[in-house]
C-alpha cells in the first residue's frame, strides 16, 4: 500500500465534487482524506484528495479519466518530498482542576491551541502533518477524549513554483 | 513533482459556430432560442417525444424550417435513432424527451451511445428550477443518473445560458473522442425571457483534446513496422471516427502488413482487399484472431483491447510489441502496456505514420512479410468463414444475411441487432466503405436495430438500409416502425426469427448442458422438456407463431412479408428490396439449432478458437519465438 496525493484544480461550478468522488468509487478506489476550497483565483478550485492504493497503474488510469472530466482543469501529484501536507484537528478533551494543567502542557508541546475551556473540558486546535496529530491525540487519549472533528489533508508544493499558472492562462484564453 | 496536465499544446479548433457572422441580439424565450441555438449549430433532424416540461420547447419547434422534429413512440427509439443518425452521417445526434420517465428512458441508448463513442446530443425538460429538489412530478435527477455513461453533462437553470450551452454540448461530443452529451433545462430557462446572439461564447479551460501527434512517437511506431516480421493493423472505430480509411489503406499498401477491422471498424477497410484478414475477437475470423495471437507487432489505430477482442488478456498477443494510437489517452495502456504510445486523432496519426514509413523505405528500411503473408494465406485457406444448411430444408440463417448482402442495392446501409444474428451479419455480409455498418458494439443493447435504421435512414435518405434483427430484439422495440410509417421512413427489417433467444441459447447449448432456462420465445412449454418448471404456460398457444410478425408489421403499416424455405430466399428479398414507398419486415423462419462460428468462449485464451464446435485449428507450426 501507498499514500498518493493529488491537487486537482477544477471550475468552481456545482456538481464538480460529485463527478470526482463518483470517478473514485466507479473505478474502485477509497478515497482516505479528501478537501475542498477555493484558491487565489475565485473560478478555481483546489481538491486535495488522499488515496491509498496497492498498484500503481490503477491510480494512473483514475488520473487519466478525472483529466478527461470537462470541469478538471489540471492534475498533479504532490510527492511527500517536495510538498508540505498539513491537517486541521480540533479535540474537546475532559478536564478538571487537576488534569487542565496537564492537557495545556501537552498543547504546548505540539505548538496546538486551546480555543476553548469549560469546567468539565478544554477544546484544542492543532494543525501539522498525520504523525504529529496522531502521537498528540495518542498522549490526550488518556485524559477521555469526548469529540474528534478533522479535517482533510491540504497539501502545496514547495518551491517558487505555482500549480496554478498554467491553468489561469488556459482561463484567460477560453474568456 | 510529476505534473499532468489536461491540455494540449495544440488545442482543436473552436466549434464551427466561431466562423459565423455574429448575429444580432433579439429578445426571445429561451425555449425560441434552444431552437435557434439548434438551428445555428445545423442540427437539421431532432427525435423526441413531447411532456411537461420540454413543452415550451416544443412549440417554437413547430415553427422551424431547418429542424425536423420525428415523433418516436418511446424515448429509448429516440436515442437509438439520434445514434444511427450520427453513424450514418458523421454527424452529431439530436435526441429529445422531458423530466423524469421520458428522461430515464433515454438511458440505455445514452450508455450504449458511450460505449461506442457516438457524438449524441440529448436534450432533456427538467422541472422548474425552484422545484427542483423536492421530488416534484416527473422530477428526476437525470444528470447525476447519466454522470457515469456521458461525456459531459449540464443542468440549465437560467435562459441565457442556454445558446452557450448549445454550442458547448455539441462541441464536446463532437470532438475529441466523440460521445453523448445531456443537456438538462429547467422549465422555467424555457419559459423566461432572454436575449439571443449567436455565436455565443464558449467556456471551457479544461477542455483540449490532443489531437496532433507525437512525432518522436511516430518515427519510432514507423521503425517498428519496418523492422518487424509478423505485423498487424489492428484498426477500431476510432478509424471510421476521424474519417482515416483512406489514409489507413494507403498506410496498408505502403507496408504491406494485414489487417484486422473490429466490429466497430467493419467497412473502414475494404472487406474486398486483399490485404484484409478479417474481423478479430470473441467470433472472429480463425486467421483474424491467430494473426494478432501470433504477431510480433500490433499497430492498434482507434481501438481499445476490448475484452471480446482480447479474450483472456494476459494471453493476448503474447509475442507482439504495441503500438497504440487513440485520441483519448486513458484508453492508452488501460488494458495492455503500450511500447509506443501516440495520442492524437487517427487520420493525423495515419497522416504523420505514412509520411515516416515512406522515409524509412527510401531510407532503405523496409519491412519483408512474405513468410507472414505465407502463413497468413494458409490459415486463410484451411479456415474460411462458413456454415452448414440444415438437412430438414429449413432456413440457414447465415445463408438469409448472407443472400441480402448480396441483393443489397449499392450503397446499402445495415443495421444489427445483438446476438447472434449481429455475429452473422457481421460474418457474412461483405462491406466496402465506410459508415455502411451500425450495431451495440461495447453496450450489446438488444432492440438497437430498428430505431438506429430509422435514425440512418432519416439521415440519409437515398440510401437502402436494412435492420437485420432477432426476433427477441424485435420485440423490444418494434414500435418505431409505425414512426417510419407515419413519417415516410421506408426500412426494411430482416427478422432472423428462431423463436429463441438465440446467442443466449447457443451458450446455454455449450456450457450449460442443454438446458435452454428461459430462451424460447414463441412457446411457453418448451421449458419442460428441460426438466425446469419456470415458464410453463398455458397450452392455447402452442404450436402457434406468438405474435405473427407479418401481421404485427401490417398493423404498423408496414409491408409484412414471411419467408420460410430457401427457395423463396432470392425471391422475397428481391420483393423487399422492390418496396420503397413503405417500410419492409421480412419473417425469415430460420432453424433454431445454427450457432456462430468460430467461437472463442469468454474468459479464454484466443490460443483456445474453435473453428467449428469441437475443431480446434491445428496450425502445426509449432510455438514461434
Amino acid at each position: 500500500m501507498s499514500k498518493h496525493t493529488l491537487s486537482v484544480l477544477v471550475e468552481n461550478k456545482p456538481g464538480v465534487l460529485a463527478r470526482i468522488t463518483a470517478l473514485f468509487s466507479r473505478r474502485g478506489f477509497n478515497i482516505d482524506s479528501l478537501a475542498v476550497g477555493t484558491t487565489e483565483h475565485p473560478e478555481i478550485s483546489r481538491i486535495t484528495i488522499v488515496v491509498n492504493v496497492i498498484d500503481e497503474l490503477p491510480l494512473e488510469q483514475v488520473t487519466k479519466q478525472l483529466n478527461k472530466l470537462v470541469n478538471v482543469l489540471k492534475i498533479v501529484e504532490l510527492e511527500p518530498a517536495g510538498a508540505v501536507q498539513r491537517e486541521l484537528v480540533l479535540v474537546k478533551v475532559r478536564a478538571d482542576n487537576e488534569s487542565r494543567s496537564k492537557i495545556v502542557e501537552i498543547v504546548q508541546l505540539f505548538r496546538a491551541k486551546t480555543v476553548d475551556v469549560s469546567p468539565e473540558a478544554v477544546t484544542i486546535e492543532a494543525t501539522g502533518g498525520a504523525d504529529k496529530l496522531e502521537a498528540m491525540l495518542k498522549m490526550l487519549e488518556p485524559f477521555g477524549i469526548k469529540e474528534l472533528v478533522q479535517s482533510g489533508t491540504i497539501a502545496i508544493g514547495r518551491g517558487a513554483r505555482s500549480i496554478t499558472d498554467r491553468s489561469l492562462r488556459a482561463l484567460d484564453r477560453s474568456a | 513533482m510529476t505534473e499532468q496536465a489536461t491540455g494540449a499544446p495544440h488545442p482543436q479548433q473552436r466549434a464551427r459556430s466561431g466562423g459565423q457572422q455574429p448575429t444580432t441580439p433579439e429578445r426571445m424565450t429561451g425555449a425560441q432560442s434552444l431552437i435557434r441555438s439548434l438551428e445555428a449549430v445545423g442540427a437539421d433532424t431532432v427525435f423526441g417525444i413531447p411532456g411537461g416540461a420540454i413543452l415550451p420547447a416544443y412549440d417554437p419547434l413547430m415553427d422551424s424550417v431547418k429542424v425536423r422534429h420525428i415523433l418516436v413512440r418511446h424515448e429509448q427509439g429516440a436515442g437509438h435513432a439520434a445514434t444511427g443518425y450520427a453513424q450514418a452521417t458523421g454527424r452529431v445526434g439530436v435526441c429529445m424527451a422531458t423530466s423524469g420517465p421520458g428522461a430515464t428512458n433515454l438511458v440505455t441508448p445514452i450508455a450504449d451511445a458511450h460505449m461506442d463513442s457516438v457524438p449524441l446530443v440529448a436534450i432533456t425538460g427538467q422541472v422548474a428550477s425552484k422545484a427542483i429538489g423536492t421530488d416534484a412530478f416527473q422530477e428526476a435527477d437525470i444528470c447525476g443518473i447519466t454522470m457515469p455513461i456521458t461525456k459531459h453533462n449540464f443542468l440549465v437553470t437560467k435562459a441565457e445560458d442556454i445558446p452557450r450551452t448549445i454550442a458547448e454540448a455539441f462541441h464536446i461530443a463532437s470532438t475529441g473522442r466523440p460521445g453523448p452529451v445531456l443537456v438538462d433545462i429547467a422549465k422555467d430557462a424555457l419559459q423566461n425571457q432572454t436575449t439571443f446572439s449567436w455565436p455565443p461564447q464558449m467556456d471551457l479551460p479544461g477542455y483540449r483534446p490532443v489531437t496532433k501527434p507525437h512525432a518522436k512517437q511516430i518515427r519510432e511506431a514507423a521503425r517498428l513496422i519496418n523492422e518487424a516480421k509478423r505485423p498487424v493493423l489492428y484498426v477500431g472505430g476510432g478509424v471510421m471516427k476521424a474519417r482515416a480509411t483512406a489514409e489507413l489503406r494507403i498506410l496498408a499498401e505502403l507496408t504491406g502488413a494485414p489487417v484486422v477491422t473490429t466490429l466497430m471498424a467493419l467497412g473502414s477497410f475494404p472487406d474486398s482487399h486483399p490485404q484484409h484478414v478479417g474481423m478479430p475477437g470473441m467470433h472472429g475470423d480463425v486467421t483474424a484472431v491467430t494473426a494478432l495471437q501470433k504477431s510480433d507487432l500490433l499497430i492498434a489505430l482507434g481501438a481499445r483491447f476490448d475484452d471480446r477482442v482480447t479474450g483472456r488478456l494476459d494471453t493476448f498477443a503474447p509475442f507482439a510489441k504495441i503500438v497504440h494510437a487513440d485520441i483519448d489517452p486513458a484508453e492508452i495502456g488501460k488494458n495492455r502496456a503500450a511500447d509506443v504510445p501516440i495520442v492524437g486523432d487517427a487520420r493525423e496519426v495515419l497522416a504523420d505514420l505514412i509520411v515516416a514509413v515512406q522515409a524509412d523505405h527510401e531510407a532503405g528500411h523496409k519491412g519483408d512479410y512474405a513468410d507472414w503473408w505465407k502463413d497468413l494465406n494458409r490459415w486463410r485457406d484451411t479456415y474460411p468463414l462458413g456454415y452448414d444448411t440444415p438437412d430438414d430444408g429449413s432456413l440457414s440463417p447465415q445463408q438469409v444475411i448472407e443472400r441480402i448482402g448480396q441483393l443489397a442495392p449499392e450503397g446499402t446501409l445495415f443495421a444489427a441487432g445483438v446476438g447472434q444474428h449481429q455475429m452473422w451479419a457481421a460474418q457474412f455480409i461483405k462491406y466496402e466503405k465506410p459508415n455502411t455498418w451500425f450495431n451495440s458494439g461495447g453496450a450489446g443493447t438488444m432492440g438497437y436495430a430498428v430505431p438506429a435504421a430509422m435514425g440512418a435512414k432519416a439521415g440519409v435518405p437515398g440510401a437502402t438500409v436494412w435492420a437485420v434483427d432477432g426476433d427477441g430484439c424485435f420485440q423490444m422495440t418494434n414500435q418505431e416502425l409505425v414512426t417510419c410509417a407515419l413519417n415516410n421512413i421506408p426500412i426494411k427489417v430482416a427478422i432472423i426469427n428462431n423463436g429463441a433467444l438465440g446467442m443466449v441459447r447457443q451458450w446455454q447449448n455449450l456450457f450449460y448442458g442443454e438446458r435452454f432456462s428461459n430462451t424460447v420465445l414463441h412457446a411457453g412449454e418448451t421449458n419442460s422438456d428441460s426438466g425446469s418448471t419456470v415458464g410453463v404456460g398455458s397450452t392455447v398457444n402452442r404450436g402457434t407463431r406468438v405474435p405473427d410478425f407479418v401481421k404485427l408489421s401490417e398493423a404498423m403499416g408496414c409491408v409484412g412479408l414471411r419467408c420460410e424455405s430457401p427457395d423463396e430466399l432470392d425471391a422475397v428479398i428481391a420483393k423487399a428490396n422492390s418496396i420503397n414507398d413503405r417500410p419492409v419486415v421480412v419473417d425469415f423462419i430460420v432453424h433454431e439449432d445454427a450457432m456462430v462460428w468460430p467461437m472463442v468462449a469468454a474468459g479464454t485464451s484466443n490460443d483456445e478458437i474453435l473453428a467449428a464446435r469441437d475443431v480446434r485449428p491445428d496450425f502445426s507450426d509449432g510455438q514461434e519465438d
